[in-house]
C-alpha cells in the first residue's frame, strides 16, 4: 500500500495526468440517424424574430414588472394613508413638514 | 455548387426556413460533441442540441456576419451547455461513491509510478469524468474549455461572455477546486 505522504504530495501531478488523459479523451461527435429532421420539425412554424422582436420581448418583461411594481406600491400607499380627518391633518402635516424651510426663511426676512 | 453559409443564412432570414437544414447538417457534429461533454445521458445532449439550434435559428437575424457562423453557433452552444449545468446543478453528485476497481488499480499504479499510469486508460477518463460531474458549473466550464480544449483566456471569455480577469479568476478557484476534490479522493482511499 503506497504511503499517505506520496499520495497526498501527488495530487497535483495527479491533476496533471487525468487531464492528460481527458485531452486524449477522442471527441464524440456521432450523431443520430436524422436528427436534423427533427429539428426542422420543431422549427415549423417559427420564423427568425427580427431585431426589434429580439430586443422587445425583454423589454415587455420589464414593462410588466414595472406596471406591476407601480401597481403594488399604489396600493400600499392608499392602504397606508391615515383615513378621515386624520388625512387632512396629514396632508396638512406633509405640506408643513416640506415648507418648513421656506418659511422659516421667509419669516426670517421678515 | 453547395450555396455558403451566408448565402443560406440570408435566406434563412428571408423566410426560406428550409434553407436552415443544410447548416444543421453541417455543424450538428461539432455541437453533439461539444454537448457531450457537459452532459452524460444522450437523451440530455439531444435536449441540448436541439435548444442550440433552435435559439440558433430563432437568433439568426442578430448574426452579423463578422466572425464565421461557425464561431457564432459554438458560443451559442457553450452558453446553452452552461446553462444546462446550472439548471441541473442539484442533480450533481456531491459525494464520491467509492472508486471501481480499475479507477483503484489506476490511483494505485499512480501513486507507485505516476509514468507508468497511462492516460489513455479506460480508467483515468472515467476517473476524470466523475470528477468532472463533481466541479461547480462555472469551473467544469473553465477546466473544460481551458485545461482539456486548450482555449485561450481570450477565447474563452469570447465563448462566456465573461470577462479576461474573471476568466482567470474562475480559473484559479477551479484548479483549487479539482485539487481539493482529487485530495479527498487520495485521503479517501489511502487513510
Amino acid at each position: 500500500m503506497p504511503s499517505v505522504s506520496i499520495a497526498v504530495m501527488n495530487a497535483s501531478d495527479l491533476q496533471t495526468k487525468l487531464i492528460e488523459a481527458a485531452r486524449k479523451e477522442p471527441l464524440q461527435d456521432q450523431v443520430p440517424y436524422a436528427f436534423e429532421k427533427r429539428i426542422m420539425a420543431r422549427l415549423a412554424g417559427m420564423s427568425p424574430l427580427n431585431d426589434w422582436a429580439l430586443w422587445g420581448r425583454p423589454l415587455w418583461r420589464a414593462a410588466i414588472s414595472c406596471v406591476v411594481i407601480t401597481l403594488l406600491c399604489g396600493l400600499w400607499s392608499m392602504a397606508a394613508a391615515p383615513k378621515g380627518e386624520n388625512s387632512d391633518s396629514f396632508a396638512q402635516a406633509f405640506e408643513r413638514a416640506v415648507f418648513a424651510s421656506s418659511d422659516q426663511h421667509l419669516e426670517d426676512n421678515w | 455548387m453547395e450555396p455558403t453559409d451566408a448565402e443560406l443564412i440570408a435566406a434563412v432570414i428571408q423566410g426560406d426556413a428550409a434553407s436552415f437544414e443544410p447548416l444543421i447538417r453541417k455543424y450538428q457534429p461539432r455541437v453533439f460533441a461539444t454537448a457531450r461533454r457537459y452532459a452524460r445521458r444522450e437523451s440530455e445532449v439531444e435536449d441540448i442540441v436541439q435548444e442550440v439550434f433552435i435559439k440558433a435559428f430563432q437568433k439568426l437575424a442578430s448574426f452579423r456576419g463578422e466572425a464565421p457562423f461557425e464561431h457564432w453557433l459554438m458560443r451559442l452552444a457553450v452558453r446553452t451547455c452552461y446553462d444546462f449545468l446550472r439548471a441541473h446543478q442539484r442533480n450533481r453528485e456531491t459525494t464520491f461513491t467509492e472508486l471501481s476497481q480499475p479507477e483503484s488499480d489506476w490511483l494505485d499504479q499512480f501513486v507507485v509510478n505516476p509514468s507508468a499510469a497511462e492516460e489513455h486508460a479506460e480508467a483515468a477518463r472515467q476517473l476524470i469524468r466523475r470528477i468532472l460531474d463533481r466541479l461547480s458549473p462555472p469551473a467544469r466550464l473553465v477546466i473544460t474549455l481551458l485545461e482539456i480544449e486548450e482555449r485561450t483566456v481570450k477565447e474563452i471569455a469570447e465563448s462566456t461572455g465573461w470577462s479576461v480577469p474573471l476568466v482567470k479568476v474562475r480559473a484559479f478557484r477551479a484548479r483549487a477546486e479539482m485539487r481539493k476534490i482529487l485530495a479527498r479522493i487520495t485521503k479517501e482511499k489511502y487513510m
